[in-house]
């Protein structure tokens, strides 16, 4: 009997574990570690920070899911991998801490054949003073990151709303708080869901909305831009962006790397070396992720982390970390196996990999500072990376050691993308956008190196129904009900 | 309507240079039966991308 261990339950990591859990069936173990009791569709927390649904519409306990899909769940945080053993026994292990009630804090050591991180991101709020604490319910702005964060901001957001109906005009901020950020598209997504709701309050005239990013120009979202057809043209992001914002007036602040928040404004500086201020009355701002921070250890004892791990604390796979500048970058430099080189028994999916660089161009201040998104790997490229990751032990398992590993990279794979703007089925619009591939790859497709007759997006119902759909049949997925390994990641 | 978007422009401010839909394409975007094909076609297109994707 062998043991695949997957630590994370998120995108990636649940959709790694149940599909290893169908393909190896009762004769070999799954194990999920994650700190997190309940299962969260993230996409759908901005609904939440808005007051158009519940916590409890977006999670679901994950214990009953495992445990009818034959999963062994740990509720714990992993804190190291020993992927030689110790000095007593070779076989690896992790060890993780229990996050239980009742069991917090106990340590256990959880041997495996097989191991996928898929830990997904910690919330790196820390890197940019006082954009929040260790929680990321910070004192002076709010976030969309988890569902209890969404919560917060919507009990925020309707506090700035009674004032408004009572005459104080309220000054929004929305967007990335550091240099280094991912994520525009959900910070994108709220910007236009708050501007929707204060419509609907009747208090829009009161409000002045402002965007702030990192991104060198709107409409980056951290894959460097892409060109869609419209009208028989193939049109920038930077358009259909600056489009939107227009057309909602909301103005924006691009180029920025938030480097100090107080209360009630922020300090940033721009890719011109130039430093401001922007005051408000609430704000979201989007944290810089980063690693969880495991150690790894070898069977001497000896701390192995920067072998395993990239500085910025995701786990190094298959990918070409020796780019170099921006003028050598290739689609290849991208991972596509997602397995350890130093331990072809490990891979790391989702949030969790190492990516090679970026995929924006990357971009500094005159005083140094780098300015630029890095790259984005949620949502469906997270899901077909776990997936893909999965099909791989699992052959391993019952093919052999040899057997040859499933692909996925992101310059060969596609993402769809719907951001909503409103709930209702017939008064909210959504952009609606494909891109195809993630990565670009200018050798195949030159000049806007994605291939145009798959990068697309309108705004429009359409797109709104499809967000409703998506929300309900992917958590009917994660959920493992009828028919759920017929649904696409 | 038609002015919608336009009123915002500011000259040679952040927005001077994009585009602003007009009363068709605004519409358009909440027209049911031209929706409804949409949603088709996106589904459509996003199902491919999917299945080129795996």
């Amino acid at each position: 009997m062998a043991r695949l261990v997957v630590l994370g339950g998120g995108v990636s990591g649940h959709t790694a574990a149940t599909f290893a859990a169908e393909w190896l069936g009762s004769a070999h173990e799954v194990v999920v570690v994650t700190p997190n009791a309940k299962w969260n569709w993230i996409p759908s927390n901005i609904w939440v920070g808005v007051g158009q649904m519940t916590k409890e519409e977006v999670t679901f306990d994950l214990a009953p899911v495992y445990a009818k899909a034959g999963i062994i769940y740990h509720q714990a945080k992993a804190l190291g991998i020993h992927p030689e053993g110790n000095e007593t026994s070779d076989k690896p292990y992790v060890v993780v801490e229990s996050t239980e009630a009742g069991k917090a804090g106990q340590i256990e050591n959880i041997e495996y054949d097989y191991l996928i991180n898929a830990t997904g991101p910690k919330l790196n709020f820390a890197a940019t003073p006082g954009l929040g604490d260790a929680n990321g319910l910070g004192e002076f702005t709010v976030s969309v990151c988890t569902a209890d964060h969404a919560v917060h901001a919507n009990e925020e957001l309707h506090k700035c709303i009674e004032k408004m109906k009572k005459g104080e005009r309220q000054k929004f901020l929305i967007g990335t708080g550091h240099g280094m950020c991912t994520c525009q598209g959900a910070a994108f997504e709220y910007i236009f869901n708050i501007e929707h709701e204060l419509n609907k309050a009747g208090v829009r005239d009161m409000a002045d909305i402002k965007w702030i990013s990192n991104e060198s120009f709107l409409g980056d979202f951290g894959v460097g831009g892409l060109h869609m057809k419209a009208m028989g043209f193939a049109v920038s992001s930077k358009i259909f962006a600056e489009s939107l914002f227009a057309e909602r007036n909301v103005d924006w602040i691009i180029g920025a790397h938030v480097n100090k928040v107080e209360k009630g404004k922020v300090h940033y500086e721009l890719l011109d070396g130039s430093m401001g201020e922007e005051e408000f009355d609430f704000s979201m701002l989007i944290p810089p992720f980063a690693g969880v921070g495991l150690k790894a250890i070898n069977k001497a004892g000896e701390d192995i982390t920067a072998t395993i791990f990239a500085p910025n604390g995701f786990m190094k796979v298959d990918a070409n970390y020796a780019a170099g500048a921006y003028e050598n970058w290739k689609a290849s430099d991208w991972p596509s196996t997602y397995q350890n080189p130093t331990y072809g028994n490990v891979f790391a999916c989702g949030i969790a990999f190492a990516p090679p660089h970026p995929i924006s161009k990357p971009m500094s201040s005159p005083n140094g500072t780098p300015i630029n998104p890095t790259p984005p790997r949620t949502g469906m490229p997270s899901g077909i990376m776990g997936k893909a990751v999965a099909h791989s032990v699992c052959d391993r398992i019952l093919k052999g050691p040899d057997a040859p590993l499933h692909e996925a990279s992101m310059a060969h794979m596609g993402a769809a993308c719907v951001a909503s703007a409103g709930k209702g089925l017939f008064t909210g619009t959504a952009a609606a956008m494909t891109i195809y591939p993630v990565v670009p790859d200018f050798e195949k497709y030159p000049g806007t190196g994605r291939d145009t007759e798959y990068t697309f997006g309108e705004i429009g119902l359409a797109g709104h129904w499809i967000k409703h759909i998506l929300h309900h049949l992917f958590i009917w997925k994660a959920k493992l009900k009828p028919g759920w390994t017929l649904i696409p990641e | 309507m038609s002015k919608y978007g336009e009123k915002n422009i500011r000259a040679y401010g952040n927005n001077f240079t994009t585009m602003t839909p007009g009363p068709v394409a605004k519409w358009l975007r909440t027209c049911l039966i031209f929706q409804a094909i949409r949603f088709v076609i996106i589904n459509i297109k996003m199902l491919v991308v999917v299945s080129k994707s795996h």
